[in-house]
C-alpha cells in the first residue's frame, strides 16, 4: 500500500493514471502532454509500474500503458472508509435535528 | 436515510458528502457552533468527543478529545478559516499530542461545509480536503486503530434505514 501512495503523491503520475484508466496510450504520446523529457515521463511510469498502478505491453515499437483497476480501487477503498465515518456522523446528526428542542441530553 | 450523495476523488484528494436533514440551515449550524450538540455526534458512540474550547470565530480554534472503550485519549484541534453563519464553514482538523498541542507529523484535513436551504430543510454538503493520498491513508489507518469506524452493527442499521 506504501507504494501506491506514494506513486500517487505525485501530481504528473496522478495524471498518467487517470488517462491511461479511460485509454490504453503509448509511452511516447503520454510524454507529448507534459513539459517535461520523454526520460523524465518514463521514470514516472516506471514509478507507477512498481506499484501496480499500471501495466505496459509492446506493440511493435510502441509500449503502452494501461491502468491497473484492481489497485486503483484499492486506493479508492480507503477513500469509502473515511465516507463510513461520514455516514455514521450524519446519521447522529439527524438524531440530534429530530429531537425536539430543549430535550437534549446533557 | 439522509445521505444522497458520497463522491471520493482519488485524483483531487477529497471526499463529498451531501445530505438532506430536517431542519432549516440555522438549526443545522447549530450542531457544528454549539460545542455540547458537536460532541454528541462527532466522535462515534465508541469514542465520544469532548470539546475543551471551541472558538468559532475566523482564526479561532478548537480543542477537542476523544475518549476510547478503555479511556484512552486521543486528542485533536480545529482552526477556523471561514465563518458565514449560517450558510458556510470553512476549517483545519487535525491531531494534537496529549496538551493539546497539534502534532504537525500527524495529517490535517480541510474541511469545508455548505448549509443550503431547501423545501424540506437543509442542503448539507461537507468536502474533506487531503494534502496527500498518503494522509488520507494515515488517517483512516489511525481511524481504524482507534475505531472511529462504524461497527458493522451500525452500518447495518444505517443501510436497513436507507
Amino acid at each position: 500500500m506504501d507504494q501506491i501512495f506514494a506513486a500517487l503523491a505525485d501530481a504528473t503520475r496522478r495524471d498518467i493514471v487517470t488517462r491511461v484508466l479511460r485509454d490504453e496510450a503509448s509511452v511516447s504520446a503520454l510524454a507529448r502532454h507534459y513539459d517535461m523529457s520523454f526520460a523524465a515521463v518514463q521514470k514516472h511510469i516506471a514509478v507507477l509500474e512498481r506499484a501496480h498502478l499500471v501495466t505496459k505491453r509492446r506493440r511493435g515499437r510502441e509500449q503502452l500503458v494501461s491502468g491497473d483497476v484492481t489497485t486503483i480501487r484499492a486506493a479508492a477503498r480507503l477513500l469509502g472508509q473515511y465516507e463510513e465515518i461520514w455516514r455514521g456522523r450524519i446519521g447522529r446528526i439527524e438524531e440530534i435535528l429530530t429531537q425536539p428542542p430543549g430535550g437534549e441530553a446533557s | 436515510m439522509t445521505v444522497i450523495s458520497t463522491t471520493p476523488d482519488t485524483a483531487t484528494l477529497t471526499m463529498t458528502i451531501v445530505a438532506e436533514l430536517a431542519a432549516p440551515p440555522n438549526r443545522a449550524w447549530q450542531v457544528w457552533v454549539d460545542p455540547r450538540q458537536l460532541e454528541r455526534w462527532w466522535g462515534p458512540p465508541t469514542w465520544p468527543a469532548t470539546f475543551e474550547q471551541h472558538d468559532v470565530v475566523v482564526g479561532g480554534r478548537s480543542s477537542y478529545y476523544m475518549t476510547g472503550p478503555d479511556g484512552e485519549k486521543s486528542h485533536g484541534w480545529w482552526h477556523f478559516l471561514v465563518i458565514d453563519e449560517p450558510h458556510s464553514l470553512e476549517f483545519e482538523d487535525g491531531f494534537a499530542d496529549e496538551a493539546g498541542v497539534p502534532d504537525p507529523s500527524m495529517p490535517t484535513i480541510r474541511a469545508r461545509v455548505e448549509l443550503q436551504e431547501t423545501a424540506d430543510g437543509t442542503r448539507m454538503t461537507v468536502t474533506s480536503r487531503f494534502a496527500t493520498l498518503e494522509q488520507m491513508e494515515q488517517l483512516v489507518t489511525m481511524g481504524m486503530a482507534e475505531g472511529m469506524t462504524l461497527a458493522m452493527g451500525q452500518i447495518d442499521q444505517i443501510l436497513a434505514a436507507a
